[in-house]
């Protein structure tokens, strides 16, 4: 039954990339037919949507006359990237999975046409195959089924979707960068780990291997332990802008002494670098601190790609200066990581973004 | 002024760079003395930019205690952050 299917087993489909006449609908839209969306293809798109991954389209069709029949049908708003229009559909296919950066490997591409799926195949050989047949089943299969859905997976669809508009008004937009941040109206939520939040710092420490700003690696379990224990703050920082949400973008892991707090972790998404994220959570725990009366600690190791982490941390006032307050900190660092300490002082919230967050005790 | 022959670019010629440089990247002007960061000028994320941009643009690496936002704080302080590296490196070298 998976003759078509690639052999690569059951590694996840990140991004289904759907064919139109005959696979999605019913009946061929050039030739007039009367298209019908069988109830169990809409529940496929839906569930799969649910769960995280991705769906495109590429057709051979009309790109105005397609799209108005997805969006009259109710179900174009679950596509992203749809290539409609008259070239080779493994070219169609090779754009998407470059513009969602996704290996092809992880793209997947369903045809009633042997001759499509074939054309795919032989120039794109990782990208797997399935038949019109094939679509209802889809959702069983492991390859479509993620072990863990995360909050941020239910809404990853949207997530892409904001991230290319948002594309689309940087382009466009021409005045200064600080500008265009303040136009994002963006929101950064500051809160406890617990709960749902759960999945998502799993997720964002499962992808961390390149966003671990401060080069110091805690393991989720580890992490998790910690949630319950009193004496430390395991904070997930959310951002949103007018676009829509980024989701869970940063890890805050913070061990709280009667005179200072250590910051052991600051872990940031790459995908808000620009945004001045670690800046401002930094300047946020600056002022928490303050507003308590206690130093500031933080682990920090420079390694080759954290470079910006390193300058929010000096700009925001760290420094290698010894103060009487490290004793009081506990463990010693471990090689190349340094002990940075500031002095904390209230601080004005950021210009360009809002933040929503808790008080910290 | 004190080793020209090993600093190809005089104090002048780094400001008047600088300058250049931030008002092609803010559409506004800049001259030498006036705070970056004070209320309603640039974010602290744009600092890291500058530190990027001065780095590749003269050559010199900026590191540990000489990242604090002060050396930033203007166009003056930065062109003398410049030429104490360039210095600091051509002596060392």
């Amino acid at each position: 039954m998976s003759a078509d299917r690639g052999g690569r087993g059951s590694a996840l489909v990140k991004c289904l990339v759907w064919d139109l006449d005959n696979t999605l609908w019913k009946g061929t839209l050039l030739e007039g037919d009367e298209l019908l969306l069988a109830d169990e293809v809409r529940d496929v798109v839906v569930e799969l949507d649910s769960r995280g991954v991705l769906q495109s389209v590429a057709s051979k069709n009309d790109h105005d006359l397609a799209w108005a029949r997805l969006e009259e049908l109710g179900i174009a708003e679950y596509f992203v990237l749809p290539r409609i229009g008259w070239g080779p559909k493994s070219e169609s296919v090779r754009v998407i999975a470059d513009r969602l950066n996704f290996a092809q490997g992880a793209v997947a591409f369903i045809d009633d046409q042997p001759a499509e799926r074939a054309e795919v195949r032989f120039s794109l050989p990782d990208v797997r195959c399935y038949m019109a047949e094939q679509a209802a089943s889809l959702p069983e299969l492991p390859e479509f089924s993620p072990s863990v859905v995360t909050v941020d997976a239910q809404r990853r669809r949207r997530m892409y979707q904001a991230g290319f508009a948002r594309e689309e008004a940087r382009t466009d937009f021409t005045g200064p960068d600080e500008a265009f941040l303040r136009s994002l109206e963006l929101v950064m939520g500051i809160g406890r780990a617990g709960g749902e939040d759960l999945s998502r710092v799993e997720e964002l420490t499962v992808r961390t291997s390149q966003m671990n700003a401060t080069g110091v690696h805690y393991s989720d379990a580890t992490l998790r332990s910690l949630l319950s224990d009193p004496g430390h703050e395991v904070l997930v920082v959310t951002l949103t802008d007018r676009f829509g949400p980024h989701g869970a973008v940063g890890v805050v892991l913070l061990e709280k002494h009667a005179t200072v707090w250590h910051l052991k972790l600051l872990a940031t998404s790459c995908r808000v670098v620009s945004f001045g994220a670690g800046t401002a959570i930094l300047n946020w725990l600056v002022d928490q601190a303050a507003r308590r009366g206690v130093h500031l600690v933080a682990d920090f190791r420079p390694t080759e790609r954290n470079r910006m982490m390193e300058i929010a941390y000096r700009f925001a006032g760290f420094t290698e200066d010894p103060c009487s307050c490290a004793e009081a900190v506990t463990g010693a660092p471990e090689d190349g990581v340094q002990r940075l300490h500031l002095v904390t002082e209230r601080r004005e919230p950021a210009a360009t973004l809002r933040i929503e967050a808790l008080e910290l005790g | 002024m004190t080793t020209p022959a090993q600093t190809p670019q005089s104090r002048g010629e780094i400001e008047a760079g600088l300058i250049a440089f931030l008002e092609g990247r803010t559409r506004v002007s800049w001259d030498e003395d006036v705070d970056l960061f004070a209320t309603g000028g640039l974010s602290s994320m744009f600092a890291m930019e500058l530190v990027v941009h001065l780095e590749q643009t003269y050559g010199v690496s900026i590191r540990g205690g000489d990242l604090k936002l002060d050396n930033f704080r203007t166009v003056r302080t930065m062109a003398g952050l410049v030429r104490r590296l360039k210095t600091d490196k051509d002596t060392d070298g």
